[in-house]
């Protein structure tokens, strides 16, 4: 038999990105044999980029900072659909995630005192993100896989996982993928598997996200029976460049807000003032004046509504895009140049300095940039118990952005890479648990691998049908008009209409060529995933009908107390995409305290 | 071995006065490990675009088997490096406007590794070097279970922790595109930074300096510095981590108390001192005099 390489390990971890690394590290520092399967080239994870920083409550800047006021920025900024107990745990485990990497040899920026430096950004209430300039997910990336590397983790690069592989009683045992290479398949026995496989940005026309990000993870997770959860909220990053057109969508990060830069519309209006919303109102100057002096003294003054979370921004530049006070490409214009020395520009934001000096010959120093909303987070993802991120399914664990709940209907800035670690680690810790009590070896179903690499190849026996790229041209249009930033009714349903016909379509997709590394052939199959989790996208965003965090809809604008309390679950059954509502968790009344005080 | 990509391409005709902008002509290396040629695509231009829009263009039009590695395309995942013109680069960086139009641009794999398909490479060579390097180690924390440098101090560090793993610059590293044979005992440009930012970590307390001598191969660089032209993130390869490196082996290995001196002056300082010195407005990481040839170097 031709397919016949195999693998057994007590936990494979599928993504290398912050989330899959820090797990695979955990598992393997337990001592299971632990395999990391990554779609790209190790180090190349959509973590790097990451620009701004990672959010810990490390009070060096600060020392007023604890893991309460994280907590509670967290879930404010989540606006309270956040799982409380991941909120929690993350505010608390944070800090020694960070240190950790330190111990693996990140270099942080440092204080005058030689401690980690630490930065403002939206929606969190004091300077609290760890930095290296504003290239702090590549010094992420780069700590974490040296540890890996130097702890002798047996890595599968270039490597797709196609499906998931499960026992008689439901359990996850196995996956299947292939050698992007050779086209060659490659079968994997499994105690325990993490899902890290990231976002699912690719199906959306204007996004920051790599080629990587197609949802896979949280495909793999639905397929095998698996929930994910509050698929709705999207955040679309407020700054994403807007011009050249290649270019469109390319992070630009809130670190340039959170150093001082500000938003203005065609008129030179700085707009943010008109559009301090209530829940924020007590937090947030209420003048240029009282804003420009938050910079130099943030005991006496409110932070500029610039630094207001990324829903609330993002939302601002929409409407004043709208309104037709918008930049010449569509945007709007964010300005550091008039607020901040050339000098102070380039040491602070080395990496935006060039990205627009490359791309768009801009001097960012001199002349404002042009941004405006890019799809960039899911919020929602697989749905996980909070202390070990087990799913649904037994012997399943996701972490990262791959799984949902940590940061509600909205994501904080510098909140991604701090969850990365800290939830990669329990993920790790948990599968390494289960896989080690476990004897014997996986028993791998050969007829279920026969299923899924004879579903795999028959691409390239559809004669006739359109191909991969057409089609996800379509999926992206579709997703963009319909399900984007601002949703109504009539178009989330013509999209699910949209959806089901472009399913079809796909299922007839014929690839040219042969197997040996064919991304016409990767994408039809990364399509299988993006078509998966739009379907639960749209289908969550129908059933919430209100609005909150990355969620916006325009026929329901503002929260609705009956979805005050309550998930969007969707899940596979019988083949068909399925909807329900389900309680979230409680948070305990010695934590709901702190947000007593509060507008909520 | 490397693959011959060919000949160079023919010249573009004008298009006659009035046209419509003319198509861009693209000379795309395509074929495998047995062998391969140019193939000539044309595509209407459109504003701003990089060399990477391009592939991708000709890729969803009309090649779509054309295996071409990219993630992030912001310059900041290091997967699309290539030979753009002949000259290696980044496809995601390099704008279309900045290539000449009176002749086809050639879009070739990196040449010192061994072919894939079309412009894939098999990088593996670079991690397995990777496994190699001897991890950072620290020393204890402070008391308060922090650790405290200064940031005068990671400065160096932190400029080697802008490498993206590109590998252009062991792709144009002399000592292994043109010797194959080199690859077992040589570390290449990117490992010489690695091993250089933690020889220079504040905190670690590993001397690999007798290893980066007599298994990194670093004595076969004989400073050309072509590592450092291509370079994406401008890192200053061959002044800010190989001659630094050669001269600290140097000195370990012919002079002790050279070698002390520098222990004492250099290398890993309290902080205070650190502060001291910043306060006193002195230098720090200066950039390397010009290295004169040692014994161990090979021309």
């Amino acid at each position: 038999m031709p397919d016949s390489e195999r693998h057994d390990f007590d936990v494979v971890v599928i993504g290398a990105g912050g989330a899959g690394l820090r797990a695979a590290i955990e598992a393997r520092e337990k001592g299971a044999r632990t395999a990391l399967v990554c779609k790209s080239l190790l180090g190349k994870a959509h973590t790097v980029m990451a620009e701004g920083g990672i959010a810990a409550a490390l009070g060096n800047v600060w020392p007023e900072d604890n893991w309460e006021v994280h907590f509670r920025d967290t879930m404010r900024g989540g606006k309270m659909l956040n799982n409380w107990r991941m909120a929690q745990i993350h505010a608390l485990e944070a800090p020694e995630r960070v240190l950790e990497l330190e111990e693996w040899g990140a270099l942080f920026d440092r204080t005058q005192d030689g401690r980690i430096l630490q930065r403002d950004f939206g929606g969190h209430r004091y300077a609290r993100l760890a930095h290296v300039g504003d290239r702090t997910g590549l010094e992420m990336i780069r700590a974490l896989q040296n540890r890996a590397v130097s702890i002798g983790i047996d890595v599968f690069m270039e490597c797709k996982i196609v499906r998931l592989l499960q026992d008689g009683t439901g359990a996850v045992n196995g996956a299947v993928g292939f050698w992007r290479e050779s086209g060659r398949f490659v079968t994997f026995g499994a105690k325990a598997i993490v899902i890290a496989t990231g976002g699912l940005g690719k199906a959306w026309k204007f996004t920051t996200n790599s080629w990587e990000c197609t949802g896979d993870g949280m495909a793999l997770a639905l397929w095998a029976g698996a929930d994910l959860i509050d698929m709705e909220a999207i955040q679309f990053h407020p700054t994403g460049m807007v011009w050249p057109p290649s270019a469109r969508g390319l992070l630009v990060t809130e670190g340039v807000r959170g150093d001082g830069g500000v938003l203005k519309n065609r008129d030179g209006e700085r707009f943010m003032f008109n559009y301090i919303s209530p829940f924020f109102a007590a937090e947030t100057a209420e003048t240029i004046e009282e804003g420009d002096q938050w910079y130099t003294n943030k005991r006496d003054f409110r932070r500029p509504p610039e630094l207001l979370p990324r829903d609330e921004v993002a939302r601002a530049i929409n409407s004043e895009v709208k309104a037709g006070r918008g930049s010449p490409h569509g945007g709007v214009f964010l300005d550091i140049a008039s607020r901040r020395t050339p000098e102070e520009i380039r040491r602070l934001l080395p990496s935006m300095y060039h990205q627009f000096k490359e791309l768009a010959d801009i001097d960012i120093t001199t002349t404002p940039m042009e941004v405006g909303p890019t799809c960039h987070y899911a919020m929602g993802g697989i749905r996980v118990e909070a202390d070990t991120e087990a799913t649904t399914v037994a012997g399943l664990y996701a972490a990262g952005e791959a799984a949902g709940g940590m940061h509600g209907s909205n994501r904080l800035g510098g909140n991604s890479l701090s969850d990365l670690v800290v939830f990669g680690r329990r993920a790790g810790l948990a599968a390494a648990e289960r896989a080690l009590g476990m004897p014997g070896d996986p028993d791998v179903s050969e007829s279920q691998v026969a299923d899924v690499t004879r579903h795999a190849r028959s691409y390239f026996d559809n004669e006739g049908g359109e191909d991969a790229y057409a089609l996800h041209r379509d999926l992206q249009d579709t997703m963009q008009s319909l399900v984007g930033i601002i949703r109504v009714e009539r178009e989330l349903l013509e999209a699910k209409e949209r959806l089901a016909d472009l399913a079809e379509r796909a299922a007839k997709c014929a690839v040219e060529g042969n197997l040996q590394f064919n991304p016409g052939w990767h994408l039809a199959l990364d399509l299988e995933s993006m078509l998966a989790v739009s379907n639960c996208t749209t289908l969550s965003a129908i059933e919430r009908r209100e609005s909150r965090g990355g969620h916006t809809r325009d026929d329901y604008p503002g929260f609705r107390p009956e979805f005050e309390n309550v998930n969007m679950i969707t899940r596979l059954v019988d083949g068909e995409y399925t909807i329900a509502q389900e309680p979230k968790p409680q948070m305990p009344g010695e934590l709901s305290k702190l947000f007593e005080d509060g507008a909520h | 071995m490397a693959i011959d990509t060919g000949p160079a391409p023919t010249t573009v005709p004008e298009p006659p006065p009035g046209a419509p902008p003319k198509d861009l002509v693209m000379h795309l290396w395509r074929g495998d490990a047995s062998g391969g040629r140019f193939q000539e695509y044309r595509v209407a231009p459109q504003e701003g675009e990089v060399v990477l829009d391009v592939v991708h263009r000709i890729q969803a039009t009309q090649a779509p088997d054309l295996a071409v590695r990219w993630n992030c395309k912001a310059g900041k995942c290091g997967s699309c490096s290539a030979e753009i013109n002949g000259r290696p680069a980044l496809m995601c960086m390099t704008r279309m406007s900045t290539l000449p139009t009176d002749q086809p641009v050639t879009v070739s794999p990196m040449r010192a590794f061994p072919i894939m398909r079309d412009l894939v490479t098999d990088v593996s060579y670079n991690f397995e070097v990777a496994k190699l390097i001897p991890a950072f180690k620290p020393g204890p924390r402070d008391p308060d279970g922090l650790r405290r440098m200064a940031q005068v101090d990671i400065d160096r560090g932190q400029e080697f922790h802008k490498c993206i793993e590109c590998f252009l610059c062991q792709n144009v590293c002399h000592v292994i595109r043109d010797h194959e044979e080199n690859k077992p005992r040589y570390a290449g440009p990117r490992f010489f930074v690695r091993l250089a930012e933690l020889e220079m970590h504040p905190l670690d307390t590993l001397d690999r300096r007798n290893y980066i001598r007599e298994d990194m191969g670093i004595g076969l660089c004989n400073i050309t510095k072509c590592c450092t032209e291509v370079c994406p993130e401008d890192i200053h390869i061959t002044d800010n981590a190989i001659i630094p490196l050669k001269e600290r082996i140097v000195d370990a290995h012919y002079d002790p108390v050279a070698w002390l001196g520098r222990k004492i002056t250099g290398r890993p300082v309290p902080l205070a001192a650190a502060e001291a010195r910043k306060h006193t407005g002195a230098a720090h990481a200066q950039p390397a005099a010009p290295a004169t040839p040692e014994p161990g170097d090979i021309a």
